[in-house]
Order: structure tokens, then sequence, then C-alpha cells
């Protein structure tokens, strides 16, 4: 049956998620940009369906917005960063060094902190960053003041809470990487440091971006963590959220929502480049 | 919009409502000026109370209609129930904002709104003026939250007062000598507890600093902190900015600032009585004061909806919520002060009217109530215009940057 009715059957495979993609994803986003490019009541908050670029205006003319945009992208950065160092050598040590049973333990530790609330998490750092914590004590018994709430913080806590998306992508690059490769290295005289540089890195680059995908657009699109431990600060999120909450200015929030997409499609375009598409 | 006749208002605020100009005569002690403005939709109001719907959709702040789902022991609407034979069904809502938004469906027959809500629900013609004969209750109600500018316009009640409070001036009494009697611990730039100052973190706080202003600048000539034109909006911002150097953390979850309180990573700023009952509560040595340039503060109105099918069950629920009973529930559960000047006798802490001072009319007299600000000057200029809403929501932005 299947062979008389090729088509009829793509269709059926394909239509629910063509579906699911188009209407309820990239529709979605479509609705997005439109808003953004209407007008709203100041008084009665009612959204005026006016086309203008006001809210662009707004965005590009008011500098606030760039310090923000830019903050960012720069947490965003420093995230990523911290969590790729940090992710490599546990990555390297779970997929190469330990032992099957030791493998899955470290596997499971790895994966035990989704397990908690993102809350629960978030709220722990803010206790250990507020006066009289857990870091605030050990930057005092050293002599040094406390980072206490700030920007500082605010990278840790996203830093902590994205970890375990950089290791897992890094990991499964590695099991790929065929130990036989680094043998023959070792038997061709490469020593531990060229082999890691010459064999394992290469491997570990489009996963290292594949995971920076995640660690880099959650820490974009955040807005709670910066709200529990960023002290003063504010992120892309906090201007989305305050337009949405407070003010009821959707066609502002939208505007701004445009920022991180913006963002996104450029560095999912340079990701590309790397070839970490084909290992997601 | 319809004409108002000029006989008829007694102008309490005036406001320019979008398009015909109406004239409305006179003005109240406070608000001086033309009165060239708000005008509310033209809706009759209810002239007669008959027999209830049997059913009830109520729009709430959390903790103003319980109904034993949280705590078996809160609960105010199942004896309402009993009573009436109103089936009630309750929808809670976060943010002024949000109330707005969902009285816009049509879908609640009465609803708690604060002052930064009522007038953008009386003119948008989501809610209707009340008849405040139908309602018993009301006759027990203090007088000094009656024909507020934001409850009232031109003298007609579009709703029945339920409860008020004050953001007041807080500090760790350890921390913070000597005790402060001025908002400039929190606003001077030279502040002894810089970086440990908290705030408000919400556009609405932009009144707080100008009411600081309006009393340590008086050349600035700000009469009411809700109406600011470019000048004042712009001398308040900065006034913020400074502050910002100042400020530890601004907070909107009061629980978040009862543990910055504790940790002291926060000495000094805005808070709410119940903050401080609760942080007293965990031996934190806290106390608050109203400073010497006044104090911003919230006042709730029970207000009905203009597309009701349900008004006899709406008013008798009015009435129910500002029963003395039922108002001393509300008001210790949530931490603020009665309307009903009969409920203080029935609150369960005997102390409970005297700490929020419920019927203390000059204190209630220094509070600036949240009202929403609108480009047309709440204080009665014309010859201005004022920054709206939307303009502070984007200064708050920037203040924070």
């Amino acid at each position: 049956m299947s062979t008389r009715h090729p088509r009829a059957r793509l269709a059926l495979l394909l239509g629910p998620p063509m579906l699911w993609l188009g209407v309820a994803y990239l529709g979605a986003l479509a609705a997005l940009f439109v808003t953004a490019l209407w007008t709203q009541n100041g008084f009665t908050g009612q959204i005026e369906r006016v086309w203008t670029l006001d809210s662009f205006k707004t965005l590009f003319t008011v500098e606030v917005y760039r310090t923000i945009a830019l903050r960012t992208i720069a947490v965003a950065v420093l995230v990523t960063v911290i969590d790729a160092v940090v992710a490599f050598p546990i990555a390297v040590y779970m997929s190469k060094v330990a032992g099957p049973g030791l493998r899955r333990f470290l596997l499971v530790a790895v994966l035990m902190p989704l397990w908690a609330s993102y809350l629960v998490k978030a709220y722990a750092w803010r206790g250990m960053f507020s006066e009289g914590g857990l870091v605030s004590s050990a930057f005092e018994a050293v002599g040094l003041k406390s980072p206490g709430y700030g920007l500082t913080a605010t990278v840790v806590t996203l830093s902590y809470l994205w970890l375990p998306y950089m290791i897992l992508p890094i990991y499964a690059g590695l099991e790929r990487l065929p130990d036989s490769l680094l043998e023959a290295s070792a038997d061709l005289g490469g020593r531990t440091l060229q082999t890691l540089r010459r064999i394992v890195l290469p491997t570990v680059v489009p996963a290292m971006a594949a995971g920076s995908i995640f660690t880099f657009s959650l820490t974009l699109g955040d807005y709670i963590a910066v709200r529990i431990v960023g002290g003063t600060n504010q992120l892309l999120g906090n201007v989305v959220y305050d337009n949405v909450g407070a003010a009821n200015n959707l066609p502002f929030a939208a505007a701004v929502a445009t920022i991180p997409v913006v963002v996104m499609v450029l560095y999912l375009a340079a990701v590309r480049r790397t070839g970490a598409m084909e290992s997601l | 919009m319809k004409k108002l006749s000029v006989a008829v208002s007694l102008a309490v605020l005036a406001l320019v409502a979008a398009a015909c100009g109406t004239s409305g005569g006179g003005d109240s002690a406070a608000k001086a000026g033309s009165s060239t403005g708000f005008s509310a939709p033209d809706l009759p109001k209810l002239d007669k109370l008959g027999a209830g719907e049997g059913k009830l959709s109520v729009l709430a702040w959390p903790g103003y209609a319980e109904d034993g789902s949280n705590d078996p022991k809160v609960d105010w609407v199942t004896p309402f129930e009993k009573q009436t034979g109103c089936q009630v069904t309750v929808k809670t809502f976060g943010t002024s904002d949000e109330a707005v938004t969902l009285m816009k469906t049509g879908q609640y027959d009465v609803v708690s709104a604060s002052g930064d809500a009522t007038l953008r629900l009386i003119a948008g013609g989501q809610v209707e003026p009340v008849n405040t004969d139908l309602v018993p209750n009301y006759a027990d109600v203090y007088a000094f939250l009656k024909n507020r500018p934001w409850n009232s316009v031109n003298g007609q009640m579009y709703g029945i007062p339920h409860g008020w409070g004050a953001n007041l001036l807080m500090w760790r009494t350890d921390k913070v000598k000597p005790a402060p009697t001025s908002w400039s611990v929190v606003f001077d730039a030279n502040s002894p507890y810089k970086g440990t100052v908290t705030a408000y973190d919400s556009p609405i706080y932009i009144a707080d600093a100008a009411m600081y202003l309006m009393a340590t600048k008086p050349d600035l000539g700000i009469k009411n902190p809700y109406a600011l034109d470019d000048k004042q909006f712009a001398a308040t911002v900065d006034l913020l900015k400074t502050q910002k150097t100042l400020v530890s953390e601004y907070w909107s979850d009061y629980l978040k600032e009862v543990q910055a309180f504790t940790s002291a990573n926060s000495v000094v700023g805005t808070t709410w009585q119940v903050i401080a009952n609760v942080a007293t509560g965990e031996k934190v040595p806290v106390q608050v004061t109203v400073p010497t340039e006044g104090v911003t503060g919230w006042s709730d109105t029970w207000m009905v909806s203009a597309t009701s099918k349900h008004k006899n069950c709406a008013y008798q629920w009015l009435n129910h919520i500002i029963s003395p009973q039922a108002n001393a529930a509300v008001a210790e559960y949530f931490g603020e002060a009665p309307a009903n000047g009969k409920a203080c006798a029935l609150t369960a802490d005997k102390n409970h009217c005297t700490t929020y001072h419920a019927g203390d009319a000059t204190y209630a007299q220094k509070i600036w109530y949240w009202t929403t600000p609108i480009a047309q000057c709440l204080d009665g200029r014309t010859d201005v215009k004022c920054t709206d809403y939307s303009k502070w929501t984007q200064a708050w932005t920037q203040i924070k940057g």
C-alpha cells in the first residue's frame, strides 16, 4: 500500500511537524514582528493598529537599550566561555579516562542539577552571595571584598545553571572519537598535549559550538537569575518583561525582543560555518 | 464620550480623556485648576437591588477573595455563598496592568482595583458608577476614603473603598543610626548607607522621588508626584539615577526584601508594613516611619463591571467584602488598613488597626496614593503636558541602566 501512495504517506508523515513549525513557531515569531510595528495607547493600554517604526526608533535612539543589549551579549559570551572551559576537562575525563562504572556515575552527577528547579538553584546562589554567605565569607577569609549581588554573581549563577548543556554535547562529541585514534597518535610519538591539541580539540570544537548554542541563547533570554542575584543590573529579558508586565506595552516589548532574535540568527550563521550543526 | 453637565460636576480631578472637550465646573480644595477633561463614559448605575443571579465572577488581588482553598481557616467567600446563593469563582491577578487587561474581556463581575488601575478602567468603560445607597455597609467606610480622585469622577463613586496602606521607610536599627526621619537617607548622594539602600522595583516608584523633590526642591513646582511635566520629570529621573549608585538592589517580591534585610544586604529603604511585621517576626531589628516628606501608598476599590450579567450578586459582594467581619479578615490576612471602621473590633490581633493607622485621617492624608500618571496633568495644569505611564516605564528602564 505504501508504494502505491508515496506522496500521501509523505504528506501524512511531514504534515503535523510542518504545521507545528509553520503555524505555532514561525507564526508566533511573525506575530511578534508585526506587533513591534504597532503602537499603544498610553492611557488605556490598548494596542493601536497603526503602522509605525516608533518602537524601533526608541530602541535605537535611547542609549540605555544599546548598553543593555551589549551587556546581555557580553554576559552570554562570558557564560559560554566559562562553561566551555569548565566542561572540557570534565567531558574528557568522562569519555576517555573514567571506567564504565565511574562514567555512568559522573553522567548522573552532571544531570543531577537538572532535577532541581531553576528557582531553587538561583536562590541558593543568592544565599551564597549574600552578606555572611559562603562566597562572601570565602572572600573575606582571604582579605578580599565580596562581589555581592551584581553582574559577577549573575555570570556565576548562569554558568552554573547551563553547565550540563555544555558538558553533554562535548561528551557526546568525544564519545564519537575512537580510542584507536588516540592510540595511533601515541604510537606515532605524540605526547598528551599534542594529542589533545591536534586530535581531541578539532573533534571537540564543533561539539563546543553546539553546546554554546544552548548556553548562549539561554543566557540571552534569561531575566530571572539577574533579578535574583543581579543587584541593580538588568538584561534584555528584564526590559521585555517590564514592558509586557508593568507597562502593558506589547509593541515596544516586541521590538526589544527582536534584538536577541537577530543576535541568535547571526550566531547560528556563524556556528553553522564551524560544521557544528551536523553534529547536533 | 458624552458631555457632562457643568452643574453636576464637582470635578474632583481634572483629566482630559481623548476626544471632545468636556467642561466640568468647580474644583475641590486640593486639586485646583481647570477641569477640562476627564470624561467618563456615560454609563447608568443600578438603581434597585433585585434577586441574586446565583453566580458571581470575582477578579481580585491574591489574598482579597479567599475561599479556603489556600488555607481552610481563611475563608470569607463560602459564608457569602451560603448567605446569598451566589456561587463565586475567583481569578487572581499579579499586577494592575494584568487586571486592566483581564477586565477588558468582560468576563468578570467585580474587580479589586488599585489607584493606578481605576481611572483606566473608568475611562475605558469597563466599570460603571456604583450606587452606594445599595451598599448598606458603605455608611461605615471611613469618610476620608470616599470621593477620592482614584475612586470617583465628579463626585460619583465608581466603587467601594476596601483597604489601604503606605509605602514606608524601613531601616535596620543596629546599622542605621540615628533613626532616619527623612527620605534623604535613600536619595542623598552622600548618604552614609551607600550600597545598602533598597528601592521598590516599579515605574510607580518614580512618584516617591518626585514627592521627595516636592519637599526639598520647591522651585521645581511639583504639586502632585503623579503629575510631572517634562522638566520636573527629568529632575526626578536624575535624582533616581543618583540613587542608583546607592542601591544594592531593587525589590518587588516582598519576601526578597525580608531576606535582604535579614542578611543586611539592605539596611534602609522603602517598604510595606506587612514586610516590617514579617521581618520583626523573624527577629530582624527593623523599624518603620513616615518621613517628614510624606509617603506614597495604595488604596484599593471594589468595582462593578459594566458588562456584568450578575449585578445583584455583584452589589451583594461589595456589601459583603466591606462588612466588618470580611473587611477585618482581609485586612489582617493581607496586612493593610481596613476601610470599614467597625472591622477594627473584629480583628484577631486587637492592635491591628493601631499598627496600620486604620482610622487615622491625618496619617492617611499624608499619603500620596498610587494613581496612573497620564498625559493630562492630574494637578489641574492645562498649559503643559505631563508624562504618562508608558514614559514612566521607559524611564524606569533607563534609571536602572
